[in-house]
């Protein structure tokens, strides 16, 4: 109910208060979070948390080591159930209980180690799990063709063949994969857990590229990070935690870099230094 | 007709090939071409010491001495290709032929194919236990199967004492004794290898021809061919090898049956592991099992389908041995048999790290280790020259393996 007192410069048309926002009146986000709570025994990693997500938007979450950051994007995904609130995708009230729930919803998640196989080559890590056959063999040509369509269609122009080793490929390169491979399961909401974290300059301009890319396709993404630099570069809208709670979220236009280290480090916005309020 | 897919960058495709070729040694992977080249090098020490050794009849052997080898290397392939290993392969396989054996005696009496299809359900289940044991108590498969060694040894000791033949059985049914000591004829033998080249190379050929009408990557028409020419000079060499009368006082020619034994393991275990799902999950579960099990892949499913393929595979080994020797006795030595199929998958290739391998590996790798053995009997050196060239040949391969690997991960 206390929706986060907090929650300054949130500028979002939707109804934000409260859990009383009943399915429709969420009308742009594509999911939205509702009072989500997550505790481990005595330990609350999420109080109360409301976040909506809209569709075709890059949505940044950002907070210190410890804020929650981690459990929330967990819980989006269906590895921890919450305690008590609720979810809302496309304006449904829906349970996720697995990791399974989630990707059938269109939910995909790219963890920060990407979860890769380096003895596979790409069309193969590609459709791991999801394999196309005919009459119950491998269609690897099948499978080929669509690989290279959904990496022409993100521009991924840097991968020479497609058969090469997923071992051999670069940071960015491997980040793009991974990133693809959620796009090409028809997923409609991508969280990425810090993409560009051990990436250099070049590649990590490539990362923000293909995220923008993604939002481009009225695809919802939802980005951790740490760097800020990314942030404000790539994002359309901002979240910050702090100790678990969801002190404040808006377009990203509401934030500037002083504000947001002292959301981060203080989960509050003391000073009136949210100067450029769009 | 290679009009179309001239985007890729072979000009004069047989210098495209050359440049690939280094380019993958450099990088490890150059296949089984380094191996095959250590596999040359033994064959010329040899027949240059004694020039039986490349006679049709010491070649036939070779290969027969090669399939327990080659079928025990293939059944630890799907374990190593997880990172897991089975060390009662050995034991598993000594088993199995006994029960085979001891069913096909005329007390029992059993029909030769019913007898070896119990002992191949027994090794199967066998293999299925260790997979079970390992994946449900989460130990380390090579604990678990090591006291399956032990207790298979002493499964195998029991059961053999008790047939009342002083721990040992021999085999009393023509048909079994025939699996390794009768050849197809020559006539059939050539029958065999047209029809296996023809299958292998429209196989080959077709999926070159698809990857090139449907605009992927693909090599060009004239390496297909030479693909397929290469196999098809290999398979008559192989053929005249076989039908050469290699008798010396009744005429003896044809391919042994148990060569068709190892052929039809190596096309199956490959189809499995390249054409369908389980062989893919099982690569990429020894890659990276966190991967496969995001990717929604029931890892432990697989996982068990790989100690029971190996339990099988263990199985058919354990029948050809049987055969080879005439009958199973307690004294097998088990232990290092799995010794030498692990050092046969890793000769061939095999990473024990998981995620690598391919059922040829096995084939190549048994070869070579029946290649050292047989050579150096014939040299008549002592069974301290032969450990230590195995010895040798074993490190030599991993190190080799191993410094091209490292080549790789620098030259990113």
């Amino acid at each position: 109910m206390t929706s986060a007192p907090e929650t300054r410069g949130s500028s979002t048309p939707t109804a934000v208060d409260g859990p009383v926002s009943s399915g429709a009146s969420s009308t742009s986000a594509l999911l939205s979070l509702r009072a989500v709570t997550k505790s481990f025994g005595p330990v609350q990693a999420l109080q109360h948390v409301d976040l909506d997500i809209p569709a075709g938007q890059v949505t940044a979450l950002i907070g210190d080591n410890g804020a929650g950051k981690s459990t929330l994007i967990k819980t989006i995904a269906g590895i921890y159930a919450p305690t008590s609130g609720d979810m809302y995708w496309k304006g449904e009230k829906v349970s996720v209980h697995s990791p399974r729930d989630a990707e059938a919803l269109g939910i995909a998640t790219v963890y920060q180690d990407l979860a890769l196989c380096d003895n596979l080559d790409i069309v193969e890590n590609m459709f791991l799990g999801h394999e196309t056959t005919k009459r119950g063999l491998l269609d690897e040509i099948q499978m080929e063709l669509k690989t290279k369509q959904v990496l022409g269609e993100l521009s991924v122009t840097t991968i020479k063949s497609t058969r090469q080793l997923v071992g051999s490929l670069s940071g960015g390169q491997r980040q793009s994969i991974a990133v693809a491979r959620a796009v090409m399961h028809e997923s409609q909401l991508v969280i990425m857990d810090e993409p560009t974290a051990a990436l250099g300059v070049s590649q990590t301009a490539q990362v923000l590229e293909l995220i923008k890319r993604l939002a481009s396709r009225n695809i919802a993404v939802l980005v951790i990070s740490h760097n800020l630099n990314d942030v404000f570069a790539v994002a359309d809208r901002v979240a910050v935690m702090h100790l678990g709670t969801l002190v404040s979220s808006g377009p990203v236009a509401d934030y500037n870099t002083a504000s947001a280290v002292e959301l981060i480090t203080t989960g509050e916005r003391a000073t009136l230094s949210h100067a450029n309020p769009a | 007709m290679s009009s179309t897919e001239s985007t890729t960058d072979e000009v004069p495709p047989k210098a495209g090939l050359a440049k690939e070729l280094v380019k993958r040694l450099r990088a490890g992977d150059g296949g089984l071409l380094p191996i095959l080249i250590g596999l040359v090098a033994l064959v010329v020490v040899f027949q240059l010491k004694d020039n039986v050794f490349l006679s049709a009849g010491n070649l036939t052997n070779l290969f027969i001495q090669a399939t327990i080898f080659i079928l025990l290397a293939m059944a630890e392939m799907w374990v190593l290709l997880l990172g897991e290993i089975d060390l009662s392969v050995g034991y598993s396989a000594g088993l199995g032929g006994a029960v085979a054996v001891v069913l096909l005696d005329p007390q029992f009496h059993w029909p030769w194919f019913l007898a070896m299809a119990l002992a191949l359900v027994v090794t199967t289940l066998i293999g299925a236990l260790w997979g079970f044991i390992t994946i449900r108590l989460g130990l380390p498969s090579f604990i678990v199967t090591l006291a399956g060694l032990l207790g298979l040894e002493g499964a195998l000791i029991y059961f053999l004492d008790h047939q009342g033949t002083g721990g040992s059985v021999s085999v009393q049914n023509r048909e079994f004794y025939n699996l390794v000591n009768a050849n197809l004829s020559p006539l059939f033998t050539w029958i065999f290898v047209i029809a296996s080249v023809a299958v292998f190379s429209f196989f080959i050929f077709r999926k070159d021809q698809l990857r090139r009408s449907s605009g992927l990557d693909a090599v060009s028409l004239g390496v297909t061919v030479l693909k397929i020419v290469i196999l098809a000079l290999a398979s008559v060499v192989v053929t005249l090898i076989f039908n050469t009368n290699r008798g010396t006082f009744t005429t003896l020619r044809g391919m042994p049956y148990a060569i068709l034994v190892d052929f039809a393991m190596l096309a199956a275990g490959s189809f499995v592991l390249t054409r369908t799902r389980p062989g893919r999950y099982i690569y990429a579960i020894g890659g990276n099992s966190e991967a496969a099990r995001r990717a929604g892949i029931n890892v432990n499913r697989f996982r068990l389908l790989a100690f029971t393929l190996t339990g099988f595979t263990a199985g058919v080994a354990g029948l050809l041995y049987a055969s080879r020797l005439g009958g199973v006795s307690s004294g097998i030595d088990g232990g290092n048999l799995v010794l030498l199929a692990v050092a046969s998958a890793v000769i061939g290739g095999t990473s024990l790290f998981g995620g690598r391998g391919r059922m040829v590996y096995a084939v190549i790798g048994g070869l070579v280790i029946a290649t050292i053995y047989n050579g150096m009997a014939l040299l008549n050196l002592p069974a301290a020259e032969q450990y230590g060239a195995t010895a040798l040949v074993l490190l030599v391969a991993v190190a080799l393996d191993s410094i091209a690997r490292r080549g790789s991960a620098v030259g990113r």
